[in-house]
């Protein structure tokens, strides 16, 4: 069902970096963009992460809309170590009240 | 002339395991002084950065030094900067990690100033993103960078912010940014004096600086003329032999053996690549000391274990 949006409407996007692909999986690393404008999110900002797990966030009124996919190893590059793999992308869509 | 003194084997293997050192000794008072004076003056409210830049680098004494140049020849004898890498801990360290005959590639003074200072074009002010130095550098040598906190750094102050344990991720540096916070990052709140080395793939980033005065901190990136083996003691004895894994009897494995510290987890590290970090430091471990079949608690062996015929 499409989501109904306002021109007051803004997005909030709440990134979760898990430590499996289990969305119930611990939290070791996140990001917060909020599109309302009103927190100012950065870099260092919060040593403790803002939830448990993924499912934590869904708890909490938070709509998943993309999660990374398990992508095979490639030969030769199985043990190298990268990007952090399991990132969710999760959103709020707050009224603000203003065009 | 006072003997330097090396990094011992727990160092080093603290260093391969986190990617980082801090100095057990800070620099003197004396010498700090002297480094903040040697940098440059400049006005206590400079109408913008730029020209804070602009009025350092003018009085500054802090030499131009090509890439490349042996660093034994990078700075005037004398100078804050000659008398810092020629403190005993600082020249072991430096020789323990990439050799006293290593190469200068670069030096930088990083400033962080308070928000107050930045021209209204540029607010709100934000942390530094985190990133990885340089770019995409996938060897197995590796080139150091020595963190110089001349002052001290109060919390207020931001601090440079980094992820133990980053080092052997294979990243291209701003790429990361996306990553605001990652569990058990550090912040780098310090005496005065605090010397710092970080191995160069580290993942790391400026704090925000909240109080009232400027941060200083510089920093040198050395790189080695030669093979790293061995460096810090030609005749390092450590762990090497197998021991029981997973069904211990209940004991607990003592803390400070090797294969204890090469494979203590990072609070961040997710649940199967962490076991491919344990295999990065070991494989770092064979590197660093020439030892082909080092292994700890038999997670290369169990890989390698291949018959041809």
């Amino acid at each position: 069902m499409p989501i109904a949006f306002s021109k007051s409407d803004r997005q909030q996007v709440l990134v979760l970096y898990l430590s499996s692909s289990a969305l119930d999986s611990s939290v070791i690393a996140w990001a917060n963009y909020d599109g309302t404008g009103r927190m100012i999110h950065m870099a260092g900002d919060e040593d403790r992460p803002p939830y448990k797990s993924g499912l934590s966030a869904l708890e909490d009124g938070w709509r998943l809309f993309q999660a990374s996919p398990l992508q095979p190893h490639g030969s030769g590059d199985e043990f190298r170590t990268s990007y952090l793999k399991y990132e969710f992308f999760f959103e709020k869509i707050v009224t603000t009240g203003h065009d | 002339m006072t003997e330097i003194k090396h990094l011992t084997t727990s160092q080093m293997a603290q260093f391969a395991a986190r990617g980082f050192l801090q100095l057990d000794t800070a620099i003197p008072d004396a010498l700090n002084k002297q480094f903040l004076d040697d940098i440059g003056k400049s006005s206590e409210q400079p109408d913008s950065i730029i020209n804070h830049y602009d009025a350092i680098r003018q009085s500054s004494t802090i030499p131009i030094v090509p890439a490349g140049t042996a660093l034994r020849d990078a700075y005037p004898k004398g100078s804050a900067l000659a008398k810092l890498l020629a403190d005993r801990f600082v020249a072991g360290a430096i020789d323990s990690l990439v050799g006293l005959d290593c190469l200068f590639d670069h030096h930088f003074l990083h400033i962080t100033f308070p928000e107050e200072m930045y021209p209204d074009a540029m607010r709100p002010v934000r942390a530094q993103n985190t990133h990885q130095d340089s770019t995409i550098d996938p060897r197995q040598a590796f080139d150091v960078q020595v963190f110089y906190f001349p002052h001290e750094v109060t919390l207020a102050m931001g601090g440079t912010r980094f992820i133990p344990g980053s080092h052997f991720r294979i990243v291209s540096e701003a790429s990361i940014g996306r990553y605001q916070n990652v569990r058990g990052q550090q912040h780098v709140i310090c005496p005065a004096g605090t010397v710092m080395f970080f191995h160069m793939g580290i993942w790391h980033g400026g704090g925000m600086n909240r109080s009232d005065q400027k941060r200083y901190m510089f920093k040198i990136r050395l790189c080695p003329s030669k093979r790293q083996r061995r460096l810090w003691d030609p005749n390092a004895s450590y762990d090497k032999a197998q021991r029981a894994i997973f069904w211990t009897g209940g004991q607990q494995p003592d803390p400070d053996h090797l294969h204890s510290i090469l494979t203590r987890p990072e609070k961040w590290f997710e649940l199967d690549t962490g076991r491919l970090e344990y295999i990065n430091r070991i494989r770092f471990w064979r590197y660093l000391t020439g030892d082909k079949n080092f292994d700890a608690d038999y997670w290369l062996t169990r890989v390698e274990n291949e018959y041809t015929d």
